[in-house]
Parts: structure tokens; sequence; C-alpha cells
């Protein structure tokens, strides 16, 4: 007779003190497969940890929000948030579903520039942009989003060398009603350093002002600041016309709409409280609709959105290393994955379930990481099922950030596995090697012996 | 090491202290092994049991195990050994 399954043997204090009217937080239904493929199978091949992104959900998922704003603007165009996720296969799917690029560093430029994208569909964001890529986004004809005066001048000093009109905006930061007011990036608009710029550059025979940009925040839960920044636009662009006869052909609104992940010491998940895209689109579209802008002339809306776009796609599939008890006799568990691979651990309380079938017993448990560093936790409270040694667990919602923000950090960075449309896994980024390493290091000659 | 004889425990896992009026909940394994040192086995023989039963490696369910008697302990539902002596 075949053995039965094992589960520890576990005892629970019933706590009747303080009812939760919502409920326990039940994290164990457990995740066996992704668009298909069995976690074991991909964990089997390609190893622990393991980051999986699903084409499938990347695609529903920038259709859902062009849909969301098409249906309510008529003239919309999104752009890939380049710092979000940079991996070619992922850029290249954004693209594919006809956004541009969006880049904020010489790095992303020619990575896009790699990839085979048009100059002229590169938004090149940013504060540090050196006289080297300006140069190359003034002869690829490029959008370039001016940050502050400094730049601005180079530009114009540039352009006058090579003869060139570089299609320029100006970013503008603002109050929106929500603090605190990220007034670090671009012009002021209250102060009259957004309308300074812009008149520096009317006047100036070296650039042409083809639109205005801003990007008022990140994780944003309130739609209505993004109203009140359209409207902010549209009078510029509006005061732009009456001045100078001149249109502005894009407003650009930037990105920062909430995903689905649940920011630390929020009450309820972000999957049931956090705007949706239709939420932003209302907002957005209807400021710039009961604006003075004449139906012929409305500009382009942009929006570069990227965590919203692709944080539910990405998966982080680990094993748990170690159940132990801390001195207070709370249940620890530390899992293969640490906050060098995962640092938006540091921001949410990300969505973890086992990958495994278990019973409906559950333990509150501290989620570590394996990083011999004491800030390395996943969660610091998850009511888990009762997972023993070697079994396999999904961190949710983990697209955004955690593949360009990852660490090097006594580990190696691990594959990264895409499954397409027809469910086939492909390793879109390869598992770090040692070599990897050292190939970038350069040791003097009189340190490469010694005897111990 | 003994299981108070107070302490009551339901078929379906609900374990109940009347002296401090605390109940828990208890999974089926668990109240194999509450079972077990009711009727006063010993480590080895309830080692010997629930690996008979379950597909689990030795070292890994006597960690287990010890980690469960600690939280019995802890919440005091075993009697210590001055109790059982005396």
């Amino acid at each position: 007779m075949s053995k039965q399954r094992y589960e520890r043997p576990v005892i629970k204090k019933l706590e009747t003190g303080m009812p939760n009217k919502f409920g326990t937080r039940t994290e164990y239904q457990p995740m066996t497969n992704i668009d298909g493929v069995p976690v074991t199978k991909l964990m089997k091949e390609y190893g622990s940890p393991l980051f999986v992104i699903s084409e499938k959900i990347i695609r529903s998922t920038i259709q859902k929000a062009k849909k969301a704003f098409r249906t309510r603007y008529p003239r919309v165009q999104f752009a890939w948030s380049y710092k979000t996720n940079y991996l070619n296969s992922i850029c290249s799917i954004f693209h594919q579903e006809g956004s541009w690029a969006e880049v904020v560093s010489g790095f992303e430029y020619d990575k896009a520039i790699s990839l085979g994208v048009d100059g002229k569909k590169i938004i090149f964001n940013g504060p540090e942009k050196s006289e080297e890529d300006l140069t190359k986004a003034i002869k690829n004809d490029s959008l370039i989003h001016i940050d502050h005066l400094d730049e601005l001048y180079t530009i114009s000093e540039l352009a006058e060398k090579f003869k060139a009109r570089p299609r320029v905006a100006i970013r503008v930061n603002m109050d929106t009603g929500v603090y605190p007011i990220w007034d670090r990036f671009g012009f002021n608009y209250e102060n009259g350093q957004a309308w300074d710029a812009i008149n520096k550059i009317m006047h100036s025979e070296w650039m042409e002002l083809v639109g205005l940009h801003c990007h008022i925040g990140t994780f944003m839960l309130a739609p209505s600041a993004y109203g009140v920044a359209a409207s902010k636009l549209a009078e510029l662009a509006l005061s732009v016309e009456q001045k100078f006869k001149h249109k502005i052909k894009y407003i650009d609104m930037g990105g920062g709409f909430a995903s689905k992940n649940t920011l630390k010491g929020a009450y309820l998940p972000g999957s049931d409280t956090n705007p949706t895209f239709d939420d932003f689109a209302e907002a957005i579209s209807s400021a710039l609709l009961n604006s003075n802008f004449k139906h012929e002339n409305l500009p382009l809306l942009i929006l570069e959105t990227g965590r919203a776009l692709i944080d539910e796609a990405g998966y982080l599939l680990g094993s748990v290393i170690s159940n132990k008890r801390s001195s207070t006799g709370r249940r620890n568990t530390i899992l293969d994955i640490g906050v060098n691979i995962l640092f938006t651990a540091f921001w949410y309380d990300h969505k973890i379930t086992p990958a495994q079938e278990f019973t409906n017993y559950s333990e509150d448990t501290c989620i570590y990481g394996p990083l011999c560093m004491n800030i390395d936790v996943i969660r610091e409270s998850a009511s888990l099922p009762l997972l023993n040694k070697n079994d396999h667990v999904v961190i949710h919602h983990v697209g955004a950030y955690n593949m360009t923000q990852w660490m090097q950090f006594i580990a190696l960075r691990p594959n990264v596995v895409l499954i397409d449309m027809d469910g086939k896994p492909h390793v879109i980024r390869l598992r770090e090697t040692v070599d990897n390493m050292n190939s970038m290091e350069k040791v003097p000659a009189h340190l490469k012996k010694f005897n111990m | 090491m003994k299981l108070k004889k107070n302490v009551a425990v339901s078929e379906s896992g609900l374990l109940f202290n009347p002296v401090t009026g605390e109940s828990f909940s208890v999974n089926p394994i668990g109240v194999e092994i509450l079972n077990f040192l009711r009727e006063e086995k010993t480590d080895e023989q309830i080692s010997e049991a629930i690996l008979g039963k379950y597909n689990a490696e030795k070292q890994a369910f006597e960690n287990d195990y010890q980690d469960f008697i600690g939280v019995l302990s802890h919440n005091n539902l075993i009697e210590s050994h001055e109790e059982t002596n005396a």
C-alpha cells in the first residue's frame, strides 16, 4: 500500500478577540500551472528561483488599456516604458502591439535602436542625456523631452552645430492635489518655469516644440490627479496656440498608473481596490475633451504606462529552503527568493501561493529570503499552508521593475522564461554564471598569486 | 510525555483547554500525534507509526515533531516530567 502525503503536524490557537469583518486572507489556493505549463516542470527544466512571464497576459493587458483610452479619446498612442522591463523580448511584444519606445538613458536609447525601433518613435526622457546621447537623438529625429534649462541650451547648441531642428517637448511638474509633488523633474507649472521654457523654445529657431509632457507620480491611486494634470497641460498648449499660432501636436501624460499589487500597509488587496484603466482613461480624456481644443486640433494623447501593463504578467517561482521558529515562537519560512531579485518586496505585500495542493490548514508565517542580510524579508506576515522543505511557491505580479532593478548581490540572477501564446516556454534571459561576472574584472599582475 | 488529562480533542481537530479557556485547531496528523501522546506512546513509537503511514523522511518528521511538541509545551497542553512523576 502506498503511503499518504505527509503534512507536518500543526496546532494553531483560535483568536476570537478581534474578528476581521473581511475574513482571513486565504492565500493557499495553489497555482500549479502558468498558461497551461506545470510549475514543477518549469522549475525542473529551468531551475529555482525562476522568473516566468506570460505573453498572453501582456497582450491582453495592453489591449485592454488601449481599448479603455480609444473608446474615450480619438487619438491615443502608447509608448513602452523601458525602465519598467527592458528585456528585448518584452519590449518587442509591446512594439508588436503598436507601442513606441520611451527611454530615460543613453543605455535604454541604444537598446531601443538595436531592437530596430524607428528613431522617430523613441521618446527620450530623463534628467541625464549626454551630448553624445542628444546628438544621436537629434540625428534620428527622436522626440526629446527636456528636463532642465541646461539641457535646453545644450540641445540648442547641438542643433545649430548640425543645422537640425529637433522635435522637443518639455516635462512639466505641477500641483495635482497629490503630495509630495514630484517637482524634481522638469519645469514647474505654477511658478511659471514651464511657460518660461516654452517661450525660450518658441523663440529659438533651432527647436520645434511638438509636445508637452508630465509624469505626476508613481503607483497613483487617485485618477482625478491625472484629470488635473491633463487640464493644466491643455491650458499650456492653448496658451502656446494663442500667443504663437503654433499647435502642440501631443500631450504626454507619462505613467504612474497603479498595478494590482497591494502596497505595504494597505488594508484591502490591490486587486480589489486599485483604479482600473477605465478610471484613468475617464479622468484624462474628460479633461482634454472638456478643454478648449477644437475637435480638429485635439492633440495626440501619449501614455507611458509601464507597471500597470506588465506587473500581472510576471511570476517568480521559488522553493522552500527551511522552516524554523523565531525566539517568540513565530513561524519563519526561508525561500530561495531574496530581495536582490525581488526588489519590489520593499514596496508591496506580494501575493504568494503554493505551487502544489495542500489541505486547508494554514499558519501565519514570516517569509524570508536566502540572503545573509537582515533586510531580506519577502513578506512580514502571510497566511500560508504548511509548506515543507523543497515545496514550491509562486509570487505574483512581479513583472515591473524587478528585472531592471535586480541586484547581483552574492548570488547570480536566474533564468527568465517567457511562455508564448501557444503555451511554449522560451528562455529570454539566461541565468548568469560566475564566468559572466569574472569576465568584467581585471586583476593587476601583482595580485594574481597569493600564498596563504 | 503525556497530553494533559483535561484537554479535550475532537476528531475533527478542535482542541479545548478548560483550564485556560483557550481553543486550538489541529490538523489531522496533529490529532494522531495527540492521541498517541494521550496513550503515552514514546517518541520512537510515534515516529515509527507516522513514518509507516506517511511519505516523510525521518529527519524531517523528527524536526517537525519536536517543533509541534514545543508549541504544545508553550501552550501548557502537555504535562511536564515533574507533573508526570508527581
